[in-house]
């Protein structure tokens, strides 16, 4: 078998077809890793709570969403949804409120991609709060903050730091993840890279093409998660030539990138 | 580490002899009996730690509890701001039962809002200073009067800034806690403290974890604050301290008060056992 360096520019310079499924694929990947974020957050608190209810919901969430593929709860959110809301469809083509490239399928595998990673954010999350020393807590609420401002205003921002690396990793993940999004029929760059070689049969290409776009838009984020990182740990620094406060607490040496930020 | 004259722990630290003033004077406990702690029983698991522990704090009265570690003192005073429940008996500061309220004859746990209402009033020094290392000295004073009390910022800024001064920091408004030795960190979370303009301040061991050359230093602070009419409880080893500030000395042991008395009954007359050889060990 031959390679074909013009059919892989030609798939990958098909600007109209490739650009609008980058795109879908980065807007995808946002989203659903705020969804996630957000999510977390609430199951990580939820988690903390001395109410059992609460408490349980939480641990039920955490339990069923790390213990089952994702590509299962994608489809299961796509055809099971509307198989038990009977005559309704929850995922059209188009939403009338919503830009084209957000189609029914599109918010479908984004809404289980976010609900997904909740679940590991909310153990992300959750550990960065365990991080944080528990005099910081006892001293904020010996000043009279109550539960909440003690968690917003001194245990989360603390726990950011050792939060951030790792959900530059889980957002790494995600990116490459949306994939899964074309067994429901999503137009994302595996799509595209499928309606492809169905017309052509030539696999390889646009299998390598998409790779080369998977590994462009990786790559930045990682230049992007090291710029991140590196002004949380320069942001307390005593000088110049020290290492700051937190750059020292995380061991990370300044210049360099985390580990982590680059995979 | 404990001396008896006191004034071995010399500093250069100047502290202002108007240290209150910053926060408008020394505030005035609404009653006279500002801490009343009655038959105290706390367990930790099945380590009774606070057995029966009575004991009661009037305005501007200072009172340094010592005794062996594992006596129960920090656990305490850790109680007297409901940083730990209390199994039986009731602590009252500025007559408001703390982190209880009255139900059906029974003492139950006090909603987290009206604790935190009442946690204004008792200032808290710890012995790892827990300063926020995400804020500078001047962010961490003006954080609670602002978001607690709702106080304009301008003004939490300018207190904020007298306070450091009197303590002796002025210069190291925007240094971070990495920044600054243990010294000056707990003179930080000192003045920290004072900016909610307590009713009574706690300190729990505050001297224990600093280098010896900068014991002085946070003892000078402690001292001035005592010396204006600052209602106080000190858990400390500084034997010089409590002989020369105190005005009232209170021994525990297994949790337990063993020996409460004035200074100079305390250290020069014993009645206790327990007193008596904690004493000559620690002398």
């Amino acid at each position: 078998m031959q390679f074909d360096t013009n059919e892989l520019v030609s798939f990958m310079t098909n600007w109209s077809v490739v650009l609008p499924a980058i795109v879908t694929t980065i807007l995808m990947a946002i989203l659903a890793q705020l969804l996630g974020i957000v999510l977390g957050l609430v199951a990580a608190l939820a988690g903390r709570s001395r109410n059992i209810a609460v408490h349980g919901i939480a641990a039920v969430y955490v339990w069923i969403f790390r213990g089952t593929p994702v590509l299962v709860q994608i489809m299961l959110l796509y055809f099971g949804v509307p198989a038990l809301l009977g005559g309704a469809d929850p995922f059209p083509n188009t939403y009338p409120f919503l830009p084209a490239i957000m189609s029914g399928p599109f918010v479908a595998a984004m809404l289980a991609l976010g609900v997904n990673e909740g679940a590991y954010m909310s153990e992300i999350i959750r550990a960065g709060i365990l991080s944080v020393d528990a005099g910081q807590a006892e001293a904020a609420k010996s000043l009279g903050m109550t539960p909440r401002k003690t968690m917003s205003r001194i245990v989360l921002p603390q726990a950011m730091r050792v939060i951030i690396p790792p959900l530059g990793n889980e957002f790494n993940n995600m990116l490459k993840t949306t994939s899964l999004a074309s067994m429901i029929t999503v137009t994302e760059l595996v799509m595209v890279a499928q309606m492809r070689y169905a017309g052509t049969f030539k696999p390889f290409e646009p299998l390598v093409g998409i790779s080369l776009y998977y590994l462009a838009m990786t790559t930045v984020w990682g230049f992007v998660q090291s710029r991140i990182e590196r002004k949380l740990g320069v942001g307390l620094a005593r000088s110049d030539d020290e290492p700051g406060f937190w750059a020292r607490t995380l061991s990370m040496s300044r210049g360099a990138p985390r580990a982590g930020g680059m995979r | 580490m404990t001396t008896p004259a006191g004034h071995i722990h010399g500093t250069d630290v100047k502290v202002s002899h108007d240290l209150l003033a910053a926060i408008g004077g020394a505030p005035t406990a609404s009653t006279e009996l500002v801490v009343d702690a009655q038959h105290v029983d706390k367990w930790f698991g099945k380590l009774h730690v606070l057995q029966d522990v009575s004991l009661q704090v009037r305005r501007q009265e200072v009172v340094v509890i010592l005794g062996p570690s594992g006596s129960g003192k920090t656990t305490f005073i850790r109680c007297v701001n409901h940083l730990e429940k209390i199994q039986q008996g009731r602590i009252s500061v500025n007559g408001h039962l703390i982190g209880y309220r009255e139900g059906d004859g029974k003492l139950v746990e006090d909603k987290e809002a009206n604790i935190a209402r009442q946690r204004q009033e008792i200032g808290m020094v710890f012995q790892r200073f827990n300063l926020f290392p995400h804020k500078t000295a001047l962010e961490n004073i003006i954080e609670a009067p602002v978001q607690v009390k709702g106080m304009a910022r301008d003004e939490a800024l300018e207190m904020g800034k007298a306070l450091l001064q009197r303590v002796g920091l002025a210069a190291k408004a925007d240094a971070y806690p990495a920044q600054l030795s243990g010294g000056q960190q707990q003179r930080v979370a000192i003045a920290r403290a004072l900016a909610m303009k307590p009713a009574l301040m706690l300190f729990d061991e505050p001297t224990s974890a600093l280098d010896p050359e900068m014991i002085g230093e946070v003892l000078e602070v402690m001292k001035e604050l005592a010396r204006e009419g600052m209602t106080m409880i000190v858990v400390t080893h500084e034997m010089g301290f409590a002989r020369e500030v105190a005005d009232r000395v209170v021994m525990m042991d297994e949790g337990r008060v063993v020996e409460e008395g004035t200074p100079d009954a305390f250290f020069s007359n014993p009645t206790n056992d327990r007193t008596k050889s904690f004493l000559a060990k620690i002398l």
